[in-house]
């Protein structure tokens, strides 16, 4: 283990500055200027896209050619996605997903 | 305070996701053999759940700062697309500006892009909130995790769903509000196309910039429909 405060302070500092850069490029790019048409169009498409992918991002890590085929995300998903077209409540739908998902891993899977 | 109590009801969802994977964090680094002081200060200053959790590893490893620097780049690469959307947002709001951009992370940007405000509420103060309440779990998180250690009362394994389920009511409310569906198919196919070409670790950024040239090539069609809703 490396445990001195430079090398600790080094790992931080440039992991905490590297982080801030990808934040802040756009509005490093843009943020001076108006704004061009096609990025104002692109703000608002864009995060459609960018949520459906963060949702695979989430469940990347399931094995879909063995058992149990990812089953206990598939389940829990579609728990989330019924709840939340039928009562609308997004707290519900969350909570419902999750416990769904912990029992699941814990008792079937 | 309206804008508060607003900001915090939006935010309960992330109080699970962050309290949890912070306090995973917390738990890696004090297993590591790193005081809590170190996981409050990385809390504070990178707040980035994944990287962090990395960062302990390449920590114990004693990995090269450059190496460090390269990881940590392609991890959070993906934040380069969120601000897209946010910049008039964002820049109107004084000192505020440049913590709402260095705080955008993958949560606190679904939340702001799904918020629906009530009547009357400040907007830029209940992003503003938004923002700092969610910094303040995930410190609240890592402290925790820091605190504890293994000696966790209680068995969290599959908690962490829960961020997979929040991202998943913001796409269903995105889907019922949203006049163009392209967007979502594009983000369901690129996905899947890259993750079946690249495979999990990989196909985030591929997808992600794929998905932004085919809106650009599709921009009449998709505009089309907005316009009429």
């Amino acid at each position: 283990m490396v445990n001195n405060l430079a090398y600790m302070t080094g790992v931080i500092a440039i992991t905490a500055l590297v982080t801030w850069l990808t934040r802040a490029l756009p509005f490093l790019i843009f943020g001076k200027r108006r704004l061009p048409q096609t990025i104002e169009y692109l703000g608002k498409v864009l995060p459609s896209a960018i949520m459906v992918i963060l949702v695979f991002y989430c469940v990347r890590n399931i094995n879909l050619t063995q058992y149990p085929y990812g089953m206990a995300e598939i389940i829990s998903s579609i728990a989330v996605i019924l709840t939340q077209m039928w009562r609308k409540n997004m707290y519900l739908a969350i909570i419902v997903g999750t416990v769904c998902y912990m029992i699941l891993i814990r008792t079937v899977f | 305070m309206r804008e508060f109590r607003f900001a915090v009801k939006q935010t309960i969802a992330i109080f699970f996701t962050y309290l949890f994977i912070g306090m995973a964090f917390g738990v890696l680094m004090n297993e590591a053999g790193y005081s809590v002081f170190w996981s409050v200060i990385a809390a504070l200053f990178i707040y980035a759940g994944s990287m962090q959790i990395v960062m302990v590893s390449l920590l114990t490893a004693g990995a090269p700062v450059l190496a460090v620097a390269v990881m940590t780049f392609f991890i959070n690469a993906r934040h380069i697309f969120y601000g897209v959307g946010f910049i008039d947002r964002f820049r109107k709001m004084g000192w505020k500006y440049p913590y709402m951009v260095l705080t955008l992370t993958d949560e606190t940007y679904s939340v702001l892009c799904s918020v629906d405000y009530e009547v009357g509420l400040d907007r830029e103060k209940t992003d503003f909130f938004i923002a700092l309440i969610d910094h303040c779990y995930w410190m609240l998180g890592c402290f925790l995790g820091g605190c504890m250690g293994q000696f966790l009362p209680w068995n969290t394994a599959g908690i962490e769903f829960s961020a997979t389920a929040f991202f998943l009511v913001v796409v269903i409310n995105q889907w019922q509000q949203y006049p163009s569906k392209i967007p979502f198919f594009t983000g369901i196919i690129s996905s899947v196309i890259f993750y079946c070409l690249l495979g999990a670790d990989n196909f985030l950024i591929p997808s992600l910039s794929v998905s932004l040239i085919v809106l650009l090539v599709l921009r009449d069609r998709v505009a089309l429909r907005m316009e009429g809703a």
